[in-house]
């Protein structure tokens, strides 16, 4: 490869002018002639069979044009929503579910039946004067109570609550343990999360009856597999069928799945004959985009009193919700990466997936892979603290350190290099000084601890073969179609679609360093189905730029290489004796006979092409990577915990990651800390609350759910090294979760550190000023 | 019963008549198809509403249209200068990379334009203070923080000063 200009710039973003002035495209700031507005009227019942539903007042409201129910909407749409095999493939309980309730809700906020009306506030008033008749049903909210026999049940029909259970075996777990002379044992809890995107959820749809086709605008993260859901739904062509999203604030793993609404919007566009909006309100999104996290996880090691590790058992209760969500099996993944970045004996993950009458829960930014980092880091924290030892020491004597590395469950870890990170981040956080100063402030009353995180995760989904049986049947490859117009411009397609991670500025310069253009005349195109490849699978699970960006990458090297052809006939040369410097073609020896890229583009449209080369300069790339990639790397927290109020203030926080080769620091690093600043979140304030009997949702808002502020969120210090993934020719793996799956742990164990003087070994998340304080309370004699 | 309305968005000066119940949010977006201000919540958490009004930092989620009768409205698309270039936060979110998804961006500008007219040197602290009725989902606020101290030095060394933005005419 040339010599890179562009990989590894630091280049500022081609998305923000439009951002900065106020000129972004997302899903409220469509609209269409002769739009209407669409309402969901959702149950206020976690679980209630519907008795009646009378929508005459409702229908006779000014503005109104449609009161729609399951009735009408089964004469549009057909079959049930999607659910993937996932990590568990082999499910016992799905409950069948129709994008709107018809005899029984089983979560408050499932949609009952939707208003159309001609403006948005006269569809929402609307909604208050359809009478639904409903027959509260007991629910059942606690995910262990509902995994008793005999428990309530999230749905009546149901033979019970049981949606998976799945045992990873890694090794002889018995013989692991036989050998322990320490065992140490937790119960630590991952809260429901709300995603959060700062941009709800809506969708735009018009059909057009005249040619049968239907256009659906969303904000979402995979445009290709909405079109594939809706599509058979509706029992149309996928081809008749073209879904766009343009910018999209936000989705955290909240918009990947299908939603109830991207049916009903395109089904009532469709019954109504009009172009029909729906935008999801703040409330409706706290109360039914899907949740993150939401599990329970008791956890043992056995180990030696030199810290040699020996088993980890562990136990993921997984708290479905009302129904599995269509990616909800993905987080069982925990269990397969609880062992982290350490040599074991034997792990053994069994995963229960249950339901109750709550909103499903799915991927959140990280899925299963800041649980099981959680999980880990803390269970080795908690041995260090048994054996009296260093947490970091502990670490090292067991960091994985051949590479490619076969976990117990034959994972195999591209590269690493966990030594360096955590070399990297003691040495900037100034650990035995941060030792000190801990000592310093403890004999002066004063609660202060240190947390270290060190941390691999699974990412870069692909390749082929496991993921098509995970999806149940898409293959989550990735592609990309670069075209060079006559006058040497490039449209390139893919099938990521960015919420935030820049890929219009860094796939451009991957293609910018490839074919030598300048980067003003590559336009990145993403997110309309109508345009590009055939398909393509979303921007989720640090996948975009080790599959996406690769299939980039390689689609350019096509073009590049016919390009080679081309330009070695007009220049009457050998292909072998060009080389390609600078977006130049020149003839190795005389450096001034040579020919543009930009000239041979023009040539490649014209009249003198060598036989058989047909016209055109552009080429399709679908990747496939071999492997996933396995990105690291180390947290570094300091905090201190006020004695009297249970209050936490983040000191000091340092993280050093390897995702490999870097394309862009700018946006890496904007990556990991915003990453961070989730899994802070996480650690000290966000919980999805319901109340344990009635089932109501307490936490409806964001005046309960707690988004950090600027205030929360301290500076940090980052660094990085660079360990390259050899799974892809460039190199990289990926950064989006990275800190959301390094942080939690980084802090609470730093929280748990701080008290250990009081006896307190563990604290569940969120570590909020009122949990703290109750258990200094308990804790003081 | 739609009422009159006057006022002046981004130093042109508008008459309108509208729903009594029409929040100044709205209007502006669907009214005068200004869509550069969003909606981010609905109980007046998120800032991503935030304009000025009268050079004030306003949510204007939690404000009538009417109730901005006679006023001088600022919204992000009136932020640059007339002549075109970029207001110095503008260029200081871009250089230090203070967005991803761009869905906040408006209710930031909006609210440290304001901020920065009132104290030209803030400490984090006070930009801490001074932003913490807006949220971000994506940044981890680092970026946004730098992005704020960048364009302060940048106003206090000379670049255009956000007053004459705050007037916006
Ligand atoms: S829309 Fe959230 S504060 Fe106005
Ligand atoms: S940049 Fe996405 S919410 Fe701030």
């Amino acid at each position: 490869m040339a010599v890179s200009q562009m990989i590894g710039a630091r280049i500022q973003r081609r998305e923000d002018p439009r951002l900065i002035t106020g000129h972004g495209r997302f899903i409220e700031d469509r609209t269409l002639p002769g739009m209407v507005h669409l309402a969901v009227v959702r149950s206020p019942h976690p679980h209630a069979r519907i008795v009646s539903i009378d929508t005459a007042a409702a229908g006779a409201a000014p503005g109104v044009l449609a009161v729609l129910t399951a009735k009408e909407f089964h004469t549009v749409l057909s079959g049930t929503m999607p659910v993937a095999p996932a990590f568990a493939p082999d499910k016992k309980y799905v409950p069948p579910r129709f994008p709107i309730a018809e005899q029984e809700v089983c979560f408050q906020g499932e949609p009952v039946a939707v208003v159309v009306a001609s403006e948005r506030a006269l569809a929402a008033d609307a909604v208050d004067l359809v009478h639904v008749e409903y027959e509260p049903l007991p629910a059942i909210v606690d995910p262990e109570a509902a995994m008793h026999p005999g428990s309530v049940k999230a749905h009546t029909d149901g033979p019970d609550n049981i949606g998976w259970d799945t045992t990873f075996a890694g090794g002889d777990i018995e013989a692991a343990f036989a050998k322990a002379e320490v065992r140490v044992k937790e119960r630590i809890l991952q809260q429901r999360l709300a995603p959060t995107s700062m941009e709800t959820r809506g969708v735009l749809a018009q059909y057009s009856p005249f040619d049968e086709r239907l256009t659906i605008w969303l904000g979402s993260q995979n445009p290709h597999f909405i079109r594939f859901f809706v599509s058979m739904s509706m029992g149309m062509p996928e081809s008749a069928v073209r879904v766009v999203a343009e910018d999209v604030g936000g989705g955290f793993g909240g918009k990947i799945s299908p939603y109830p609404e991207d049916y009903l919007v395109p089904a009532a566009a469709k019954l109504l004959g009009r172009p029909v909006r729906w935008i999801e309100t703040r409330t409706e999104s706290i109360q039914t985009t899907t949740h993150g996290r939401g599990q329970v996880f008791e956890a043992e090691v056995a180990a030696r009193r030199d810290g040699t590790l020996l088993g980890l058992r562990l136990t993921q209760v997984l708290d479905l919700g009302a129904y599995h969500g269509t990616f909800g099996a993905f987080q069982a993944c925990a269990g397969l990466m609880a062992g982290g970045v350490y040599r074991w004996e034997a792990v053994e993950a069994r995963s229960v997936g249950v339901l109750t009458n709550k909103v499903p829960t799915d991927p959140y930014r990280g899925a299963g892979r800041p649980e099981a980092t959680h999980v880990c880091e803390r269970m080795v924290d908690r041995l260090a603290q048994e054996l009296g030892m260093d947490p970091a020491e502990l670490r090292r004597r067991n960091f994985a350190r051949e590479f490619p590395f076969t976990n117990n469950f034959g994972l195999v870890y591209d590269s690493g290099n966990y030594d360096g990170t955590l070399d990297r981040a003691l040495e900037l956080a100034d650990y035995p000084a941060l030792r000190e100063r801990q000592a310093e402030a403890r004999r002066a009353g004063r609660l202060v601890g240190i947390g270290i995180s060190t941390w691999v995760e699974i990412c870069g989904f692909g390749p082929a073969a496991p993921t098509a049986g995970a999806t149940g049947g898409i293959a989550l490859v990735e592609s990309a179609q670069v075209r060079v117009l006559p006058t040497g411009s490039a449209s390139v397609f893919v099938g990521t679609q960015a919420q935030g991670q820049g890929h219009d500025t860094t796939f451009a310069q991957i293609v910018a360093d490839t074919l030598g253009m300048p980067l003003e005349t590559i336009e990145l195109r993403h997110g309309d189905t109508a345009e590009g490849t055939g398909f393509g699978c979303g921007t989720y699970g640090s996948r975009s730029l080790s599959v996406g960006g690769m299939a980039v990458q390689q689609a350019a090297v096509k073009v590049r290489e016919k390009a080679r052809q081309l330009a070695a006939h007009l220049l009457e040369a050998d292909p072998d004796d060009l080389v390609f410097e600078q977006g130049r073609f020149a003839v190795q020896g005389s450096p001034a006979t040579g020919k543009s890229i930009q000239e041979v583009a023009l040539a490649a449209y014209g009249g003198s092409l060598p036989s058989g080369m047909e016209h055109g300069l552009e080429a399709v790339s679908y990747f496939d990577p071999s492997n996933w990639v396995w990105p690291f790397g180390a947290h570094v927290c300091l905090v201190e915990v006020d004695p009297e109020t249970g209050a936490v203030r983040i000191e000091q926080y340092v993280g050093v990651d390897d995702c490999g080769t870097v394309i862009n620091p700018m946006i890496v690093e904007g990556q990991v800390q915003g990453g961070v600043a989730q899994a802070i979140a996480q650690a000290l304030y966000e919980e999805v609350v319901y109340d344990g009997e009635s089932g109501q949702l307490l936490t409806g808002t964001l005046l309960d759910y707690l988004v950090p502020t600027m205030n929360e969120i301290p500076d940090m210090t980052l660094d990085r090294t660079v360990t390259p993934s050899p799974v892809n020719p460039l190199g990289v793996k990926g950064i989006g979760e990275a800190g959301t799956i390094a942080a939690t742990p980084a802090v609470i164990n730093a929280v748990c550190d701080a008290l250990s003087p009081l006896g307190i070994h563990h604290v569940d998340m969120p570590a909020s000023p009122d949990r703290l304080w109750r258990l200094m309370q308990e804790a003081r004699p | 019963m739609p009422h009159p309305l006057t006022l002046t968005v981004n130093g042109t000066g508008r008459e309108d008549a509208v729903e009594p119940r029409l929040l100044l949010v709205h209007y502006l977006r669907e009214v005068c198809g200004l869509t550069g201000t969003h909606v981010g919540c609905d109980t007046s958490q998120c800032g991503a509403c935030t304009v000025l009004v009268d050079g004030a930092p306003v949510k204007s989620c939690t404000m009538f249209a009417l109730q901005a009768e006679g006023c001088r409205i600022t919204t992000v698309e009136g932020l640059a200068p007339a002549g075109g270039g970029l207001h110095p936060l503008q260029t200081a979110f871009w250089e230090q990379h203070g967005l991803q998804c761009g869905f906040c961006t408006p209710g930031f500008l909006m609210a440290a334009t304001a901020l920065l007219a009132e104290n030209p040197d803030p400490t984090d602290e006070e930009i801490g203070r001074g932003l913490e009725g807006n949220l971000c989902r994506c940044t981890g606020y680092v970026n946004i923080r730098r992005a704020v101290r960048a364009a302060a030095a940048a106003m206090r060394a000379g670049a255009e000063p956000a007053a004459t933005a705050v007037v916006g005419g």
